[in-house]
């Protein structure tokens, strides 16, 4: 299958320059795609996809299909990431998820950041995300994110920005470690001389630091992942990491609080769980504590973890930091607390809230994404340059009724890889999700989660949206081992 | 291990193996059909009973036509005993114990799922199961066997394994020796028709019996087949080799000592191992061997509830009073 007829129609292409060649990180995976034999690599892309039903990491599909299972998309040629690109990203990554932790530290503990008037008090106490149970929490080591998964995506210039960061329960990490995988089960000679740095040791990282915040005098703590359960769409990444890591995968129904400790339900009795990796969201964790109707968490945990008698990972509270409206703020909160520039910048950012960026982003709808502050997944989200009027029109109402949960950022032109489609390869937009590990120090998976927005032209990459993935490679440098 | 999950190992293996059995039953009787004379009637109601759902292919369909029979029993979702039904439940199990069991066992489970539902399409589609259908069952279910032997530590969630398999074996050798023998044979001392042979050889096959069984004792005779299907200690799909099974991975499991209880379920599995192992065939007819079967198929449920009270059931634990938490406002 030949790139002749591919074009990179004036985005930044991760694999050619503008002038069609390949980039010099890209020329060994370029000249081994293009050495296939016509339907080859279609040959491989479908034997991926069987790979993927055989393995059932798939989906229920509801509506029309039901009962149908479908796989996340999978598109089979990789993503590259130089080693000169990845060391900044690697830096900047540690520098911001080091200064958010202090952030969040310091927000449920003292709010020196207020008083200083670096962010308005305001912004802080009306953020949805922020939970006044967490005053005065002390977690171990003073680490409330010990799993950070932060958006970056490129722009027209190929320059890396933050979209977004996710410090609550970030999912995606099991799908760079399968992605990975099937390339290896499926096309094994394209990692010949390609130099890729591996991921697969993740659930040991994560493991280390899940037994490090163990509390204090339990040399062998008993590790346990909450999962919201089998129906839960990251359920297929909850038994993953629970299986890669060897620890006991649990819902609430399989925990209580008894005498002062969390307790499992085993078949020889109860129990004790020391370490909980949760991949519920603090809402649901305790209905004594939060929300008082969820059926989901355990109720009376967060008295226990108070006690300092069970861990958790991530500590309540963390969702203050991925707020949308605090996102614009993040540099500020660098330079605050380290004193450093951001490594990484920010996407330039309006936030709503303030009355003179508000007017600016309200006479310019048509060209900016508008963004609720406390949605996900690509939902509550105005794309101005492909919207309608309505859209638009609806969107100005919502902002001049709740200015506070807006913001707009101008629209990137995202990045763009090839992906196959039918018998040529064509550039479809993406974004990089790497995950980082903050223990006793702060780990960046050499890796991450490339998805890629498959319908032409769109810039929502996520999954629930029509997003697939690809493997990402993060090579390595020459004097760098593997 | 969490009580959930091992649940949830219990009913994978379970619903395996019904799956294998009722692949089974549906294969001999096929055969057997094509060894018997055109003016026989073809008899494929004795099928729906041997799982024991009449009354939902009653309310489901009109005739026990084959056509009606195979898609009830194989590809039919509204009876959970089907063979897909039971490969669906199979997999949800293995999906909320998936952290627990083999990747390689997890694959096979799926790939035994696909291969249903791709059967099923064709099914839709007016094509009949093939004969090779119904060993592709059987061979699905003895990879799976074989590779939670070869791959999964024969730990705890092991012989959870293990007990769910021998628990459903035994009861659906039970139940096609039963309805065989009911619907065939009423009384064990009416010599039978001429046929009499090819239905007891068919009875065997449908349970793998056949060659081990003429090892053992060469003729045909329905007391010595009900010997070697109840009682035999060596052959794996008769009721005792089963039962014994069964026990040995409960004590396994609880570390009690043969002879001996500490829970219900042992108590109730223990009771109907000592009554096989004091038994003899002579004794079994005397009693009337219907009787017989629904005395073991109930004494089975019961181990299988006191199985669950012991190890599976969430007893409800009251929640702790809020105001003795030491809440820190």
């Amino acid at each position: 299958m030949p790139f002749d007829i591919y074009e990179t129609d004036g985005f930044y292409d991760e694999m050619f320059q503008p002038d069609g060649t390949p980039r010099p990180s890209a020329r060994v995976l370029f000249q081994r795609i293009a050495a296939l034999n016509d339907g080859e690599l279609r040959r491989y892309q479908q034997a991926a996809e069987q790979a993927l039903f055989r393995m059932g990491i798939t989906f229920n599909v509801y509506g029309d299909e039901a009962g149908t299972e479908k796989i996340f998309p999978f598109d089979i040629i990789p993503r590259i990431v130089t080693a000169e690109e990845w060391n900044r990203i690697d830096r900047g990554l540690r520098q911001r998820v080091h200064a958010l932790n202090l952030f969040i530290g310091d927000i449920y503990n003292g709010q020196k950041i207020l008083k200083d008037g670096v962010i308005p008090s305001e912004l802080i106490l009306s953020a949805k995300s922020f939970r006044k149970q967490c005053v005065g929490l002390k977690p171990p080591a003073g680490v409330w994110c010990h799993i950070t998964g932060t958006d970056l995506v490129r722009d027209k210039d190929g320059q890396y920005y933050v979209l977004e960061d996710n410090l609550r329960c970030p999912s995606g990490v099991s799908y760079v470690l399968q992605n990975r995988e099937i390339m290896k089960r499926t096309f094994p000679q394209i990692f010949d001389q390609a130099n890729v740095r591996p991921v697969i040791d993740y659930p040991s990282h994560l493991l280390r630091i899940l037994h490090n915040i163990a509390p204090e005098g339990i040399t062998s703590p008993t590790v346990a992942l909450l999962t919201p359960g089998v129906y839960n769409s990251a359920y297929f990444e909850h038994s993953f990491l629970a299986k890669f890591m060897g620890v006991e995968l649990v819902e609430g129904c399989d925990l209580v609080v008894r005498d002062g400790v969390v307790m499992m339900r085993t078949t020889k009795g109860l129990e004790r769980v020391d370490v909980i990796y949760r991949r519920i969201d603090d809402d649901f964790l305790d209905r004594q504590t939060f929300r008082p109707d969820s059926l989901l968490g355990v109720p009376g945990i967060m008295d226990v973890y108070r006690s300092g008698r069970v861990a958790l990972a991530n500590a309540p509270g963390t969702g203050i930091a991925d707020d949308k409206v605090i996102y614009a703020y993040v540099p500020k909160i660098i330079k605050y607390y380290l004193n450093e520039e951001p490594i990484l910048p920010n996407v330039p950012t309006y936030v709503c809230f303030e009355e003179d960026q508000r007017r600016h982003v309200l006479d310019n709808l048509d060209k900016f994404v508008v963004k609720a502050a406390n949605e996900s997944g690509g939902y509550g989200m105005l794309v101005g340059p492909h919207s309608t009027r309505d859209q638009r029109e609806k969107f100005k109402h919502a902002i001049d009724a709740d200015p506070r949960n807006y913001i707009a950022q101008p629209t990137l032109s995202l990045s763009r890889v090839p992906i196959i489609v039918e018998d040529h390869f064509e550039g479809r937009h993406v974004d990089l999700r790497p995950y980082v590990l903050y223990g006793k120090d702060i780990f960046v998976l050499p890796g991450g989660l490339t998805r890629v927005a498959l319908k032409k032209g769109s810039l929502v990459v996520n999954s629930s949206q029509g997003g697939g993935s690809k493997d990402t490679w993060v090579l390595a440098s020459q004097e760098q081992p593997c | 291990m969490l009580s959930r999950v091992a649940e949830s190992l219990y009913w994978m293996s379970r619903y395996v193996e019904r799956a294998e059995n009722v692949a089974r039953f549906i294969d001999v009787n096929t055969w057997l059909q094509l060894d018997l004379p055109g003016n026989y009637e073809e008899q494929w109601l004795p099928l729906v009973s041997t799982t024991g759902d009449e009354s939902l292919f009653a309310k489901h369909y009109k005739e026990a036509l084959k056509s009606n029979v195979i898609r009830f029993l194989i590809f039919d979702t509204r009876n959970p005993n089907s063979v897909n039904a039971s490969i669906m439940a199979a997999r949800e199990n293995a999906r909320i114990a998936r952290q627990y069991i083999t990747l390689e066992m997890w694959e096979q489970i799926n790939r035994f799922y696909l291969m249903m539902q791709g059967a099923a399409r064709s099914f839709e589609a007016g094509y009949e199961p093939s004969q090779d259908f119904f060993g592709d069952v059987t061979s699905a279910s003895h990879l799976f066997l074989g590779i939670t032997d070869a791959t999964m530590s024969h730990n705890e969630g092991w012989h959870f394994c293990r007990l769910g398999r021998m628990i459903e074996r035994a009861d659906k050798t039970s139940r096609i020796l039963d309805a065989k023998y009911f619907l065939l044979l009423p009384s064990v001392e009416s010599v039978g028709t001429p046929y009499d042979d090819i239905m007891w050889a068919a009875v065997l096959r449908s349970t793998s019996a056949l060659e081990m069984y003429r090892k053992r004792f060469q003729e045909i005779s329905p007391m010595r087949i009900v010997e070697f299907l109840v009682l035999d200690r060596e052959f794996p799909r008769a009721v005792h080799y089963c039962v014994n099974a069964a026990e040995e991975s409960l004590r396994a499991i609880s570390g009690t000592k043969p002879g001996t209880f500490r829970n219900p379920a042992e108590q109730q599995l223990g009771r109907i191992s000592a009554d096989l192992n004091y038994t003899q065939v002579r004794d079994i007819i005397a009693c009337g061997l219907h009787e017989f079967m629904d005395d073991l198929q109930v004494g089975l449920n019961r181990a299988g509830g006191a199985i669950y009270n012991t190890f599976f059931a969430l007893q409800p634990i009251p929640p702790v009073p809020h105001y003795a938490a030491g809440r820190n406002e």
